[in-house]
C-alpha cells in the first residue's frame, strides 16, 4: 500500500512543479484564446496576447473570471471544445442566480478521477477499502466525484448518494465499510443516528471520512471522529473547476493540498485584485491548466483563506490552502453568528430535500428569530403528527451541527415556495435594525 | 381479511386559508365528508377525513399539489352505552396494541356509532376484537354512500 496515489507528482520538487505548471499554463492559454471568444475577448480588452505569458510569473497578465461571467455563458459559453468531445455535465445549484453549467470530455473526467484517488488514498485509502459515497449523485459534482476516485484507486464503491439514513447504516454494518465521504454535517447526523440506535463506534469498519463541500469547524471534526471512531479529512473543490478533489487533506490534517499539476492557486486582495504573498488572507483564485472542455481561468471563488508552502511532514510538495472561512458574499449575521445561505442549502441537499427553501430573519424583543421554510419530500407525509415532526428536528439538529444556533425548521407542501427565474429571494430579512 | 377503512390524511399549512381550499378541492369533486379529525402543531396540521368516495377526492387533491395520503383504520361499532368504549380502549391496552390516535362519529342511516381507531396493527387489534365479540366495521356495514 502506497502513501500517495501518483507519488511521482505529490512529491515532485516545487522548482518541477513550477515547471510543469508553466508549461501547462502556456499551453492552455493558447487554447482558450483559440477555443474561447468570451475569455479571448476580456484579454483583448485587457491589451494581453498568448504570447505575452511565459510562465507562472506572468499569470497576473490575465483577466479574472468571476461566477457573473460564467453565468453570463450559461449555459455553453464556456464550453471549449466541440459538444461532441465532451462526455459529461454537471451544474450548480443555482439557487443565488442562473445555474453554471460544466463540460466534460473523458480526459477532464480521467484528471479529476486522479484528483479524487489522490484524496482517497491521501485518507488512509487503498483497494481493499469499502468506499461509501454518501454525497449526493447527479448534476452536483461530490457523488459522482469521489464515485470516479474509488473506481481509480480499486475501492469496493457503494454509490449510496445522500438521505435514507438506515440504509446507510445497515449498508455500512453489512458490507463493512471503511471510508465515508459526505458532507460533514451529514457526517454528523449519521454518527448521531448510531448513538440513537444503540450503535457504538467499535461495531462499525469505518476509519476514515472524506468530508466536504460545505464550511465546517474543528470542533465538528472532533465530534464526527468521536461520533463515528474514524479520522475526518478535508476535500474541497467546486463545480466550476471540476468537483470535489481541487485540494485534500494528507494525515497532518493542517490544511488542504491543493492538486498543483491541474490547478494553479492564488490569493488575492478581493477590493485590489492585487496578488498577495503566501501566508496572508484573502480571496482564492484557481486558474485549471489541463481542463479542455470547461477551462477557467483565474476564477474568483469569493472563498476567504490563506495558502502556505512549505514541507509536509506527509512528504508531498503541493502548497496547502486553510479551510475557507466562508463565501465573501450573501452573509447573514443571525444572534451574532455568521450564516450563510449555502450552509442551510448544503444540509438540505445531504439530507435530501429541494433546494428551494426560505430563510426568514426578524428581531423580536431585541432577539433575532430564525426561521426555514423547506419543501416537505412527497414521501415523508405520514397521518400522524410524530412522524413529521421527527423530520423537523432532523433538520434542526443537522443545521444546528453545522451553524452553531439553531433556526425554527417547518415543513411545507413541496413546490409551495415561490420559484423564480431570476435571483431566487432565499432571505427575507425583516429586521429593522 | 380485516376490515378496514380508507381514511385520507391530507398535510395542512399553518397558514390562513390552508383549510379552506382543501375544502373546496373536495367539494368541487363531488364528495361527501362523513367524518373529519384535525391534528394540530404550532406548525402544521394534519387534516383526517372519511368520504363517501375516496377515489376521486384523491385524485381531485393531488391535481391541486396537495400531500395527501390513504391510511387504513378500523371503525369500531359502539352501543350508545355507558361504559361501552373504556371496554374496547381496555382491551387494546392490555394487549398493547397503541393508539396513535382516534375520533368518533354517528352514522344517521343506522344510528350507530363507531369509533375511529389509527393503531400499530390492524390485524392484531381486528382478531382481538373479533374474539371479544366487538362489531368491526367495513365500507359497506358504514354505508358511507
Amino acid at each position: 500500500m502506497s502513501k500517495y496515489y501518483q507519488p511521482e507528482i505529490e512529491t515532485m520538487p516545487q522548482e518541477e512543479l513550477r515547471k510543469l505548471q508553466s508549461e501547462r499554463l502556456v499551453a492552455q492559454v493558447k487554447h482558450v484564446y483559440n477555443d474561447l471568444p468570451y475569455y479571448r475577448n476580456l484579454m483583448d480588452e485587457k491589451g494581453v496576447k498568448p504570447e505575452d505569458i511565459h510562465g507562472v510569473e506572468d499569470l497576473h497578465k490575465l483577466p479574472f473570471l468571476s461566477k457573473a461571467d460564467l453565468r453570463n455563458c450559461y449555459p455553453e459559453g464556456m464550453r471549449a471544445v466541440p459538444k461532441s468531445e465532451c462526455v459529461r455535465i454537471h451544474s450548480t445549484s443555482g439557487t443565488t442566480g442562473k445555474r453554471v453549467m460544466a463540460f466534460y470530455t473523458q480526459h477532464d473526467i480521467d484528471l479529476w478521477d486522479d484528483c479524487c484517488a489522490r484524496a482517497i488514498v491521501a485518507a488512509g485509502g487503498d483497494k481493499e477499502d469499502v468506499l461509501q459515497v454518501a454525497y449526493g449523485y447527479g448534476l452536483f459534482t461530490g457523488g459522482m466525484g469521489l464515485h470516479g476516485g474509488g473506481h481509480k484507486v480499486g475501492c469496493l464503491t457503494l454509490p449510496m448518494s445522500s438521505g435514507n439514513t438506515d440504509r446507510q447504516i445497515q449498508f455500512m454494518q453489512d458490507l463493512g465499510s471503511t471510508i465515508l465521504c459526505c458532507t460533514p454535517s451529514y457526517a454528523a447526523y449519521i454518527g448521531e443516528t448510531l448513538k440513537e440506535r444503540g450503535i457504538s463506534p467499535d461495531e462499525i469498519q469505518l476509519k476514515a471520512g472524506i468530508f466536504g463541500a460545505e464550511a465546517w469547524s474543528d470542533e465538528m471534526r472532533h465530534d464526527i471522529e468521536k461520533a463515528l471512531g474514524i479520522k475526518a479529512y478535508d476535500i474541497y473543490g467546486l463545480t466550476e473547476l471540476s468537483g470535489p478533489g481541487v485540494s485534500f487533506e494528507c494525515e497532518e490534517q493542517t490544511g488542504m493540498h491543493v492538486n498543483e499539476d491541474h490547478f494553479i492557486a492564488e490569493i488575492i486582495d478581493p477590493e485590489t485584485g492585487e496578488v498577495l504573498p503566501d501566508g496572508e488572507q484573502g480571496e482564492l483564485v484557481f486558474t485549471a491548466i489541463t481542463k479542455e472542455a470547461f477551462p477557467v481561468m483565474r476564477y474568483r471563488t469569493r472563498d476567504i483563506c490563506v495558502l502556505h508552502r512549505g514541507k509536509c511532514s506527509c512528504g508531498r510538495t503541493f502548497v496547502k490552502m486553510g479551510r475557507p472561512r466562508g463565501r465573501t458574499d450573501d452573509m447573514l449575521i443571525i444572534r451574532g453568528v455568521n450564516v450563510f445561505p449555502s450552509q442551510i442549502e448544503t444540509v438540505l441537499i445531504s439530507l435530501g430535500y429541494s433546494s428551494n427553501y426560505q430563510i426568514v430573519v426578524d428581531r423580536v424583543n431585541n432577539t433575532d428569530t430564525f426561521d426555514v421554510n423547506v419543501e416537505m419530500k412527497p414521501e415523508q407525509f405520514s397521518d400522524t403528527v410524530r412522524h413529521i415532526t421527527r423530520y423537523e428536528k432532523e433538520l434542526v439538529e443537522a443545521m444546528r451541527s453545522m451553524l452553531g444556533i439553531s433556526p425554527k425548521v417547518h415543513l411545507v407542501t413541496p413546490k409551495s415556495i415561490a420559484r423564480s427565474e431570476g435571483k431566487a429571494v432565499r432571505v427575507i430579512d425583516k429586521r429593522k435594525i | 381479511m380485516v376490515k378496514t377503512i380508507d381514511q385520507l390524511s391530507i398535510f395542512v399549512e399553518n397558514k390562513a386559508g390552508s383549510l379552506v381550499q382543501i375544502a373546496d378541492v373536495i367539494g368541487a369533486s363531488g364528495v361527501d365528508i362523513r367524518a373529519m379529525s384535525l391534528a394540530d402543531t404550532a406548525d402544521f396540521g394534519i387534516l383526517r377525513l372519511i368520504v363517501d368516495r375516496p377515489e376521486p377526492a384523491l385524485e381531485a387533491l393531488r391535481e391541486n399539489g396537495c400531500i395527501v395520503s390513504v391510511t387504513k383504520v378500523i371503525a369500531v361499532e359502539i352501543s350508545d352505552t355507558p361504559g361501552s368504549l373504556s371496554k374496547v380502549l381496555a382491551l387494546l391496552a392490555e394487549h398493547e396494541i397503541f393508539i396513535e390516535y382516534s375520533y368518533a362519529f354517528i352514522s344517521r342511516k343506522k344510528g350507530n356509532a363507531y369509533v375511529i381507531f389509527r393503531l400499530q396493527d390492524n390485524e392484531k387489534a381486528a382478531a382481538l376484537l373479533a374474539e371479544n365479540g366487538i362489531a368491526v366495521a367495513d365500507k359497506d356495514d358504514l354505508d358511507l354512500c
